[in-house]
């Protein structure tokens, strides 16, 4: 028997009403700044100009104060006082510091970290380059719903632990670990507990001091900030935590941090935290309930989508799926008026599906399948439910033209399919 | 990534979609790629017996846009040719129709292997048939 299938060209999309295209709905890669945060760092460009290390005149006052006002607002959002902040040009950098500066100056006591491989490439890379340099890595592998397994990280720990490094939110499904009883272990072993809260940070509750951070990375641009900066907490005492630091020069930021500071960027991260202050306990469930019409209307259209991910412990804005029988850069092709990320290896710089999704268990096929939305401050409900509709409308069509679906649908098992692959 | 207007002409309207019957002994079917590697394409072909000119085509494809439009141009071209004229056909000058940049020329490899497979297939379906009409004469 032979079939014809018409497909259904792709049309011309006409937005509806309320809707502007493209849809931006990649806000864990970065968010557009608030206008507020900008509105806050106009000054700081041209009348109030001035080096903040210039301590004789008005010029660098002006500076001074401004980022001093930054420190406190980012102190307050995340329980620290204000000379626990170390501002830096983002969440890589401080994630460098963090690791390279703890690991060099606790070197007598020990050289193992412990890590997870679910961590970013900031974290992930930074270890191996430790490792070349004689230190000893763990790197934990994750559950199926992507959490640490504590029993693990126990096991893993021994006297030569001197540092464990785990994301706060992953950046690719959203999957918050359980930090406080990670930082308790840490503080019961007298271990250093680094967090990159990069995605966390302005979206859920950070409280240094309630879930036992030691040293934590933050980002301006993944919260309504700007690009290029960011900044490293570093607690001051119960326990005192030191770093080397790893940039050396005028001895800013309390040595730990050298280089003049970029006061209008600092600004910003200051305003985006007295922000996300103010309105992050709103915010979350209006995102949360976004999220969720959009899964809902995703799966009530379409059969084989699987949530990549704990659906539980997870950021309100983030929402990781597989479409299982289509390729992801395929299907970013058919939704191209709607910005999103997908886990494919065709959509990366190495070919390689996500290793995120990987160490979930999630297989190669369905890595290749995966599409992360992240849902932010900016996205309305119109959207939502246009996104939802392409996607269905796509998945549709491209799982007509897929030889996959069609087997499936013929009952049969892919798995046991000996593939005549290269 | 910027696809040509080709590669975009052949995702948003693919040519030839659809199976034909596998057991036909005129069809022959060339399944390659895997689902773990991110690409999958089946490729069919109708043969006159008589004259071995390919007299229809169809594809399904699981794949990037370009494999897409790999599978769906291979199908265009083996169309009206004989066996053994698409036996010719070079992953190569469908890179050239399609402006694949150099991350994508496994696409067009693919297709190629795709094509292969399916006469290959339907050779061996030959080979088998053969015999068995003589037997019947």
């Amino acid at each position: 028997m032979s079939t014809d299938v018409k497909t259904i060209p792709q049309a011309e999309h006409i937005a509806p009403e309320g809707v502007k295209l493209p849809v931006y709905m990649d806000n864990h890669a970065t968010t557009p700044m608030d206008p507020r945060v900008l509105e806050e760092m106009l000054p700081y460009f041209m009348e109030k100009f001035g080096n903040a290390a210039s301590r004789n005149h008005s010029f660098g006052w002006a500076g001074e104060e401004g980022v001093e006002i930054a420190r406190e607002r980012v102190a307050k959002l995340v329980g620290a006082t204000t000379k626990e902040i170390i501002f830096t040009s983002g969440a890589t950098e401080s994630d460098n510091l963090a690791i390279k500066g703890v690991a060099e100056m606790y070197r007598e006591k020990g050289n193992h970290i412990i890590t997870a491989v679910t961590e970013h490439k900031a974290v992930l890379d930074t270890c191996k380059r430790l490792e070349k340099y004689g230190y000893r890595v763990t790197y934990l592998p994750v559950q199926k719903d992507g959490l640490v397994d504590l029993e693990e990280l126990k096991r893993a720990m021994d006297d030569k632990t001197i540092l464990v490094t785990i994301m706060w939110a992953n950046n690719e499904i959203g999957v918050l670990q359980p930090v406080a009883e990670i930082g308790k272990l840490c503080r019961e072993r007298g271990i250093i507990f680094h967090t990159d809260a990069t995605q966390a940070v302005g979206k859920v509750p950070v409280d240094v001091n309630k879930n036992n951070i030691d040293v934590m990375s933050i980002s301006a641009h993944k919260m309504y900030g700007p690009k290029g900066v960011g900044a490293l907490y570093v607690r001051r005492k119960n326990p005192r935590v030191q770093i080397s630091a790893i940039i050396d020069g005028g001895g800013h930021e309390r040595g730990m941090r050298s280089g003049t500071l970029n006061v209008p960027g600092i600004v910003g991260l200051g305003k985006a935290c007295a922000i996300a202050s103010e309105e992050m306990a709103k915010e979350a469930c209006h995102l949360a309930g976004l999220r969720n019409r959009l899964r809902d209307k995703i799966m009530g259209g379409l059969d084989e989508v699987y949530i990549n991910g704990s659906m539980e412990h997870r950021l309100p804005g983030n929402l990781n799926i597989s479409f299982a029988y289509v390729e992801g850069e395929s299907l970013l092709m058919g939704i191209n008026d709607i910005a999103v990320s997908s886990g494919s290896a065709c959509t990366s710089a190495t070919l390689e599906p996500s290793y995120v999704l990987k160490a979930l268990g999630t297989g190669d096929d369905l890595a290749h399948s995966s599409i992360r939305f992240g849902i932010g401050r900016f996205n309305t409900e119109a959207e939502v439910d246009y996104v939802a509709d392409r996607v269905v409308e796509t998945v549709t069509r491209l799982r007509e033209l897929s030889p996959l679906y069609e087997m499936a649908k013929e009952g049969v098992d892919l798995k046991s399919v000996k593939w005549a692959a290269e | 990534m910027a696809y040509s207007d080709k590669v975009l002409d052949h995702y948003s309207n693919p040519r030839n979609v659809g199976s034909l019957d596998k057991n036909s002994s005129e069809v022959g079917t060339g399944l390659v790629g895997a689902p773990e590697c991110g690409d999958v394409m089946k490729l069919q072909i109708k043969v006159n017996p008589q004259t071995n000119v390919i007299e229809d085509a169809k594809f399904k494809t699981f794949g990037c846009g370009s494999a897409i439009a790999s599978s769906s141009l291979a199908t265009e071209w083996v169309k009206g040719k004989t066996v053994d004229e698409a036996l010719q056909i070079k992953n190569t000058e469908i890179v050239k129709e399609l402006s694949l940049p150099p991350v994508k020329i496994h696409c067009s490899v693919l297709a190629e292997d795709a094509i292969r497979a399916a006469i290959h297939d339907w050779k061996k379906k030959q080979d088998v048939a053969k015999p068995a009409t003589v037997a019947a004469q």
